[in-house]
């Protein structure tokens, strides 16, 4: 038996370390990474709490969060290769202008 | 007491394979980190019952999305990220900030969160059939909306993954194509 706290901090550090990434990291693929390892931490949480409560509706939840992580994935992949083949740099530092 | 140290050992593998998606300068390094965080996650998944989860966690998640990744990074040829000025300053402004959020976040669940009540494997009756029932029934709208917001997402990945100027051929052949067909036709008439 673990205490729902546990899994919520689990959770919580998850957040912490990709929010961190997001923060500190200079290429914009590990920038992109740490998103995903956000989106997985509150996943974490959605599915602890759908066993708290028993209620299934948490896991559906995840499921649409999955939907929406692999929809932006793709996007934001393309836009990354759209990026680089216009400044051939991954450094977020050097793509300061929103045109292409 | 199983289910606790099973839930340690995954979650210790999850926390280092997060850290060391930060500490390492390579993204591909950063990306393999990232598929042992999803794999321990779906182990997590397992242990608190939600069997659905775990499987699309690695189908989806380890198989698909970082597939995705490591093609990307594979395709830009992507080296080590260099140390700039920028980069002082994020770490400068921004560990701080990170680590008195995380500290009360920790504070809040630890101290409002009530704990007692306790969570253990095969307490949620989460077999796929209820999930189908929930998904296709009480969330068919949401379903159905989110297989429109993929389809829309395909489109523009290849819109924007396709080179400009080769569409812009592609469109340009289009229109010198069309009005062959008339003059020939016209030529035979005459």
């Amino acid at each position: 038996m673990v205490p729902l706290t546990h899994y919520l901090l689990l959770s919580g550090i998850l957040f912490v370390c990709g929010v961190l990434g997001f923060l500190i990291k200079r290429n914009i693929i590990t920038i992109f990474m740490s998103i995903e390892l956000m989106l997985n931490g509150v996943n974490l949480s959605f599915v602890a709490f759908a066993a708290h409560w028993h209620a299934l509706s948490g896991q559906i939840f995840v499921f649409f969060v999955m939907v929406v992580a692999a929809a932006e994935a793709a996007v934001g992949l393309a836009i990354i290769i759209a990026v680089y083949r216009t400044r051939e740099t991954l450094n977020v530092d050097q793509v300061n202008l929103l045109k292409l | 007491m199983l289910h606790l140290i099973l839930f340690l050992f995954f979650g210790a593998i999850c926390v280092a394979g997060a850290v060391n998606l930060l500490a390492q300068s390579h993204p591909i390094d950063s990306a393999l980190s990232l598929v042992v965080v999803m794999v321990s996650l779906a182990a997590e998944y397992l242990l608190l019952g939600a069997e659905f989860v775990a499987a699309i966690q690695v189908i989806v998640y380890a198989g698909a999305i970082m597939v995705l990744f490591i093609f990307t990074i594979m395709l830009l040829n992507a080296g080590a990220e260099e140390r700039t000025k920028g980069s002082r300053v994020a770490i400068v402004l921004g560990v701080p900030g990170v680590v008195t959020g995380a500290v009360l976040v920790a504070w809040t669940l630890v101290h409002r969160v009530n704990s007692i009540q306790t969570v253990s494997i095969g307490a949620l009756p989460g077999d796929p059939r209820d999930i189908a029932w929930l998904l296709f029934h009480d969330f068919l709208l949401p379903f159905e909306v989110t297989s429109v917001l993929i389809l829309i997402a395909i489109l523009g990945a290849v819109v924007l993954a396709s080179r400009p100027d080769a569409v812009a051929r592609r469109h340009h052949d289009h229109e010198a194509a069309k009005p062959l067909p008339e003059l020939v036709g016209a030529g035979k008439e005459r």
